[in-house]
């Protein structure tokens, strides 16, 4: 039976899977407050990786068209316009005459483009209730078109306003359920420490979908193989950078040592509150965390559901080794009870 | 700049990092606003207006770096009695004639120079003369009369003062929708990060220039960052930032109809008959500062061009020279193809059908030349429009009727071929060729050679004395490989320039002779190959050499990489402060040292004063820092050389929903206009019907696209990025049109109808401006008909309506109205428009007024 | 490969005999990932150049394998980008490799209502016969005072400021020699 500590809480992944003398284990650290949306990450991605197209719909959700990480998108930057204060020393549209503020009406509206990104399960279809909560806008009653976004939601002139970009990726968890549920040995821990999907072994079984607390992994249409981000294991293996953080204009995506990332993290999160942005707040930086912490982990700066981000990722065979002992004890009962039976048949 | 700057951005990042505070002014907020410490909506076309408070601030408050700008500047320099402000003009400037539109400049000169100024500005207008002071100003005879209290009332400085007193915050709130609160925040904060100790810079782009008042946008900024002491120095300057690989090389080196490489003027019939007539023009005999050199210049780039033909004797082969009488910019060349006056057009890497405004007038005027060439490497909309424009839809361009012949010639992309790109600060960069164009793509190095080539075969022979120029041209570049691909470097040698005799490649311009004894291609690009070296390829990488990096590539003139850096020391030669050391004067070495190289003559001591009389470079004293400038200072009051004013007046837009706020003038008063029965400008006050296009809209870039699209919508990656044509609104526009999210507009001008899926957003707001509520609307321009993504383009809203001094169009504000759901196809769109036109009293005759202002008439006592 | 080998390479006994019993990581890494390397370094041969997007003017390096572009990343010897591209300047090989290029010239005739092909040569040829002939119908030589002209107002020319200095400076040259003045780029614009 093995460690359920290979299963849950905190580990170096890389050596407890065989990586003897395994190099620091390396991820990404995103700064989300220096994001500027430019989105070199995703095409830089791109342009390394091969990935195929994803699709060319308008979809309204500010300036992201991409709209989820998918097996055709292994970078994706989610933009949120949000009628809440940010860094800004004056509020942007303090002493202008505006009305309510509407972006909660259109992330509702944009809840409802799809994208056909020829991956499964793709781009999620949205639900507008949801977006409307995640733009932390008003709630958003009516249907789109029928009530002119901006009226009639009874709040006040809009002066606050701050728009949020963050470029997601994947997570890289310490325990991660894609690798433990792969049938195929197609997903596996590097000597980085980062989780690879082999394109040469994957059959498509399609398990890892579910088995990803973050959603990230989806499957390509056609192909029927299961894409994600490999952390640019090929370059990592020449000594590289991985393209997204080698691109990125601002730093807002890092790459390096993980633990050297965590100790700038913890740094930057301390810079930014003395500076007055006491939201400011690290995610999935945590080994003690449901995942054991992330690789890639992120810098926010409002809760993780306002980007699409799960509040508590848990790793979904978290409750394996528990299960395998229940399984076990029955296993052990039945075979009992057979024997009780064979002897009992024989006396 | 976060926006279609990134990479540059990181910078305002590091500084910001470092505790820089950051001001972001634009009518939409964008990426760039998201970072920035501070962010001003403010109405397009209204910058002037902006700025110039801060300029108000500052004089009223006393707030200048005083010792720089009583040592560089022309602040203390008294101006003619016969001047009049626009303080008592109502908007105009004394001078102004109605007849051609045009100031007379004699009145704007110091005192005891009013000789100066009488050129006729009607016709720099139309040669777009403006261009020249790139790297120079105008000529100014002597010293003239000097306050150094700054107290006399004909003193630049108090003039200054006077003229924008009117600026006051509650103005600046009442014109822009800035409110005052947040005016003052800019203004304190620019103030207190400029002087000994610290330095402020100011970025801006097309969203500046591209206004029928552009020159003085940048003006008035200049104006600023004079004052408080932020140019030549390190964290200063004002940067433009520019949006082509090369563009800032495609005006040093230029292929504009106005100038000669290194800003030599083309010549004009009238001015410039002989080649006497033409260099004094330029060196003005007796005057001071730099250019005193010219006549070496215009001798080498004539003996670069014509080779052993060019003597001295000849003149040069000066004669050979074609000769301008006008405008021949791209806007009036335009309307010729219409006119039917061009045979033949060259398109090369430019896509005229979606990036020129009003792109029905471009793709007109292609469809009614004789010929087309469209080098690009896709298939652009400026190549198709005979096929898949808008107007064969409404049937205005039928290709069976259409006989434009057109050659489209695939293009070698940048990989493809070795060469220099001059990127936005001036510098250098030499590329490697990676491996050969595919196909029948080619570089245009390579067809422009093999096209001369060709040209003069077929020339040979000939005894036409037109053909002189061409047989006689010196054309005989190496080539090499397969592809028989002209040597680039051989060319940069050339441009560079060489001893005639030994073929030496020069050093530097200095070494220029008028005698034959030098050719040079762009006297300024002299240096990129010293020493028989591709200067421009070094990349000592920028870990092994200090924060100037000057191993990296070449910057003009000399490789220097901050201009005019003798400002960054005091008039005795040493650093203002430790903090902001850049170059100074070492006494023991007798020369000016630094990190960079110094932007003055080496061994010239800041004690130097000119004798009496001196002209030329002897002229410029030891602490006159803006060495190009003819009187060594920077100009806060320009007496000649700009157009439209000797200081920047807000005007509005060519078109506004509003009646400008501050005079009686609405418009620049020399703006350059063109009446054509396809060039209809929207009504604006005080001409009546101007609310039949109540909004004002404004386009620029998105981060996923390039300019025209053909760079990006067709390719993959970018392309699914933002994959289709949009409008941005704000919530309180879309409730008053009716507009929804994701839903269609349509928006319309007297040019055009063009339609676009719907973002309302937040990032838009309404503005409070002279009382009434203004809505703006904002589009990105990248769309048109082909590619992999494609959308209506919004250049075709815009009219043709151009700044005085450059030339350049008016196509970041414009009036439009808005309507719910999708445009109208086939004639139908036609008779929209058409209906507008009505509506707004838009007829074949009528003309948009120049001048607004009874002031007109009066014309200032001197005229 | 021996049997041995093969037996030795089976992920399974990797996973029984070696550090790695759940099969997660060093034994389940496959042969394909085992002989992974980044083509960069592998390629042909790589060439420093520069965007051709905006101005910035950030370093690329450019990887050719096979005769093929390969690869366009950021230099991060450069003092101006470190290294870093923007979504334009990272999407470079998807510029020049896109199959939405035209590598092959195109003609158009008056009145067609489609393209059709024409060899590169006989373009060039026919290009400077038009030249000429729109110099020769629309020449001046002087104004009406008798000063030169020497120019033809028949031939434009828009573009220049994606081109390197030396195409400018060629067009340029030549433009003057034929006394064409309306030579343009986005420098106006």
């Amino acid at each position: 039976m093995p460690d359920a500590n290979s299963l849950y809480g905190p580990l170096d992944p890389a050596p407890d899977a065989g990586w003897a003398d395994a190099p620091p284990r390396m991820g990404f650290f995103t700064d989300t407050s220096v994001c500027i949306g430019c989105k070199a990450c995703e095409v830089a991605c791109k342009e390394w990786n091969d990935v195929p197209a994803s699709g060319l719909d308008l979809l309204g959700m500010s300036y992201d068209n991409t709209g989820a990480l998918t097996a055709n998108s292994w970078r994706h930057v989610a933009f949120i316009e949000q009628p809440r204060p940010a860094g800004h020393r004056t509020p942007p549209f303090a002493g202008n005459p505006t009305d309510g503020p509407v972006s909660a009406a259109a992330a509702a509206v944009a809840a409802g483009t799809g994208n056909d990104t020829g991956t499964d399960p793709g781009v999620p279809p949205g639900d507008p209730a949801a977006a409307a909560r995640m733009a932390a806008g008003p709630e958003f009653l009516g249907m789109p078109g029928a009530q002119p976004p901006g009226r009639g939601t009874g709040a006040a002139e809009r002066t606050d306003f701050r728009w949020l970009m963050m470029s997601n990726v994947c997570k890289h968890c310490t325990h991660a359920a894609c690798l433990d549920v792969c049938p195929t040995g197609a997903l596996f821990r590097t000597e980085f420490g980062t989780v690879v999907v082999q394109e040469d072994i994957c059959n498509g079984c399609g398990y890892c979908i579910s088995a990803c607390p973050y959603g990230v992994i989806d499957q390509r249409k056609g192909d029927g193989r299961a894409w994600k981000c490999t952390l640019c294991y090929d370059r990592l293996g020449a000594g590289q950078t991985p393209a997204c953080a080698q691109a990125c204009p601002t730093e807002s995506i890092m790459y390096g040592e993980l633990d050297e990332l965590r100790e700038r993290a913890a740094a930057r999160v301390a810079t930014l509150h003395e500076r007055g942005v006491p939201e400011a707040r690290l995610y999935g930086h945590d080994p003690d965390d449901g995942v054991g912490g992330d690789g890639a982990f992120f810098l926010l700066l409002d809760e993780p559901e306002v980007y699409g981000l799960p509040p508590d990722p848990v790793v979904t065979t978290r409750d394996l080794p528990r299960m395998w002992r229940r399984a076990g004890l029955a296993a052990l009962t039945m075979a009992a009870a057979a024997v009780a039976a064979f002897v009992g048949g024989s006396s | 700049m976060a926006e279609a700057h990134p990479v540059g951005f990181q910078w305002v990042m590091e500084a910001k990092k470092r505790g820089a505070k950051v001001f972001h002014v634009d009518p939409r907020f964008t990426r760039t606003s998201a970072l920035a410490d501070t962010y001003l909506p403010i109405r397009a076309g209204t910058d002037i207006a902006l700025l110039g408070g801060v300029v108000r601030y500052i004089l009223e408050n006393e707030l200048d770096f005083r010792e720089y700008v009583l040592a560089y500047t022309n602040a203390a320099s008294i101006v003619s009695e016969r001047f009049v402000d626009t303080e008592d003009l109502d908007g105009l400037f004394s001078g102004y004639q109605p007849e051609t539109a045009s100031y007379d400049q004699t009145s704007w000169q110091y005192e005891g120079q009013e000789r100066n100024g009488g050129e006729d500005t009607a016709k720099e207008r139309d040669s777009a003369a403006g261009l020249r002071h790139e790297s120079h100003g105008m000529p100014v005879p002597g010293q003239p009369p000097q306050d150094e209290t700054l107290q006399h009332p004909r003193c630049v400085y108090q003039i200054l003062k006077r003229h924008f007193s009117r600026y006051t915050p509650e103005m600046v709130e009442r014109v822009c929708g800035v409110p005052k609160e947040k005016f003052l925040e800019l203004a304190r904060a620019w103030t207190e990060n400029s002087g000994r100790e610290r330095t402020g810079a100011l970025v801006y782009s097309v969203g500046w220039t591209q206004h029928s008042v552009g020159v003085q946008y940048i003006r008035t900024g200049a104006i600023i960052q004079t004052l408080l002491g932020n140019i030549g120095r390190p964290g200063g300057g004002i940067l433009a930032l520019r949006g082509h690989a090369s563009i800032q090389g495609s005006t040093d080196i230029p292929t504009l109809f106005n100038l000669l490489p290194g800003y030599l003027p083309m010549p004009h019939h009238a001015d410039h008959v002989t080649f006497d007539d033409w260099v004094d023009s330029i060196s003005q005999p007796g005057k001071k500062g730099f250019w005193g050199n010219s006549r070496a210049f215009a001798a080498s780039l004539l003996k670069a061009y014509w080779g052993d033909a060019a003597t001295p004797e000849n003149d040069f082969c000066y004669g050979y020279m074609p000769r301008m009488t006008g405008d021949h910019g791209t806007y009036q060349q335009v309307l010729n193809m219409i006119d039917g006056k061009i045979k033949g057009y060259f398109l090369l890497g430019q896509n005229p059908a979606v990036g020129s405004a009003h792109g029905r007038a471009q793709r007109l005027g292609m469809a009614n030349l004789d010929w087309l060439v469209v080098r690009d490497l896709f298939m652009i909309e400026s190549a198709t429009f005979w096929k898949n424009g808008p107007e064969v839809e409404t049937g205005e361009i039928v290709p069976q009727e259409c006989r434009t012949e057109v050659f489209f010639l695939p293009a070698a992309s940048h990989v493809e071929k070795e060469g220099t790109f001059t990127q936005t600060q001036r510098l250098l960069q030499w590329r490697e060729k990676a491996l050969d164009p595919p196909g029948d793509a080619r570089s245009e190095l390579w067809f422009f050679y093999h096209l001369g080539r060709r040209l003069r075969e077929k020339l040979a022979g000939s005894t036409h004395p037109r053909d002189r120029a061409l047989l006689d041209l010196a054309w005989d570049y190496p080539t090499h490989g397969p592809l028989v691909e002209p040597s680039a470097e051989a060319v940069l040698r050339e441009i560079n320039g060489y001893d005639t005799v030994t073929n030496r490649p020069l050093a530097g311009f200095t070494e220029a002779r008028d005698d034959g004894s030098t050719a040079i291609g762009c006297w300024i690009y002299s240096g990129v190959y010293a020493d028989d070296v591709n200067q421009a390829a070094r990349r000592r990488s920028r870990h092994e050499q200090d924060w100037v990096a000057a191993e990296w590539g070449w910057a003009w003139p000399a490789n220097r990489r901050t201009l005019y850096n003798r400002a960054s020391a005091d008039p005795q030669g040493r650093p203002w402060s430790e903090r902001k050391k850049y170059v100074w004067w070492d006494p023991e070495a007798g020369e000016w040292t630094g990190y960079d190289v110094p932007d003055f003559e080496k061994t010239k001591p800041p004690t130097y004063r000119p004798p009496d009389g001196a002209s030329g470079p002897e002229a410029i004293a030891g602490d006159d820092p803006f060495i190009m400038q003819s009187d060594g200072k920077a100009w806060l009051y320009v007496p000649s050389g700009v157009l439209d004013g000797p200081m920047p007046t807000h005007y509005e837009p060519a078109e506004s929903p509003l009646r400008n706020p501050m005079y009686g003038q609405q418009a620049n008063p020399t703006r350059k206009v063109y009446p054509h029965p396809v060039n209809r400008i929207n009504p604006s006050p005080p001409e009546a019907h101007s609310g039949v296009f109540p909004y004002v809209f404004t386009v620029s870039r998105l981060t996923e696209h390039h300019t025209a699209g053909g760079m990006s919508r067709n390719v993959r990656p970018l392309a699914e990025l933002q994959p289709e044509m949009f409008v941005e609104v704000s919530p309180e526009l879309a409730a008053e049109v009716g507009l929804s999210h994701l839903g269609w507009a349509h928006m319309v001008s007297g040019r055009a109808v063009i339609e676009a899926k719907v973002l309302v957003t937040d990032r838009l707001t309404p503005l409070r401006v002279d009382g009434r509520i203004i809505h703006q609307l904002w589009l990105p321009y990248h769309f048109g008909s082909e590619g992999l993504v494609t959308g209506d383009s919004a250049n075709d809203l815009f009219g043709i309506t151009l700044d005085p001094n450059v030339l350049i169009q008016e196509s970041k504000v414009g009036t439009c109205d808005v309507r719910p759901g999708r445009r109208p196809t086939g004639p139908a769109l036609l008779d929209m428009v058409a209906d507008y036109q009505r509506r707004a009293g838009l007829t074949v005759e009528h003309r948009t007024p120049l001048a607004t202002t009874d002031a007109a008439g009066e014309r200032g006592e001197d005229a | 490969m021996g049997l041995r080998t093969f037996i030795q390479g089976w992920p399974v006994y990797r996973q029984l005999t070696g550090t790695d019993p759940l099969g997660r990581g060093a034994a389940a890494q496959s042969a394909r990932s085992a002989e992974l390397t980044a083509r960069t370094e592998t390629a042909d041969s790589m060439a420093r150049s520069v965007c051709p997007y905006c101005a910035v003017g950030c370093g690329q390096k450019v990887y050719v394998s096979d005769g093929r572009v390969t690869q366009i990343e950021g230099d991060p010897d450069s003092p101006i980008s470190r290294g870093r591209l923007c979504p334009k300047g990272s999407a470079s090989k998807s510029l020049v490799t896109s199959p939405l290029r035209q590598t092959t010239v195109r003609y158009r005739r008056p009145y067609a209502t489609e393209w059709e092909d024409l060899d590169l040569d006989t373009a060039l040829d026919m290009i400077a016969d038009r030249v000429l002939a729109a110099r020769e119908e629309t020449w001046e030589d002087v104004d009406d005072e008798g000063r030169p002209l020497n120019r033809t107002l028949g031939i434009s020319s828009l573009g220049g400021a994606t081109l390197d200095n030396e195409e400018n400076y060629l067009i340029k040259k030549l433009f003057t020699a034929m006394g064409a003045l309306q030579i343009e780029n986005q420098a106006r614009i």
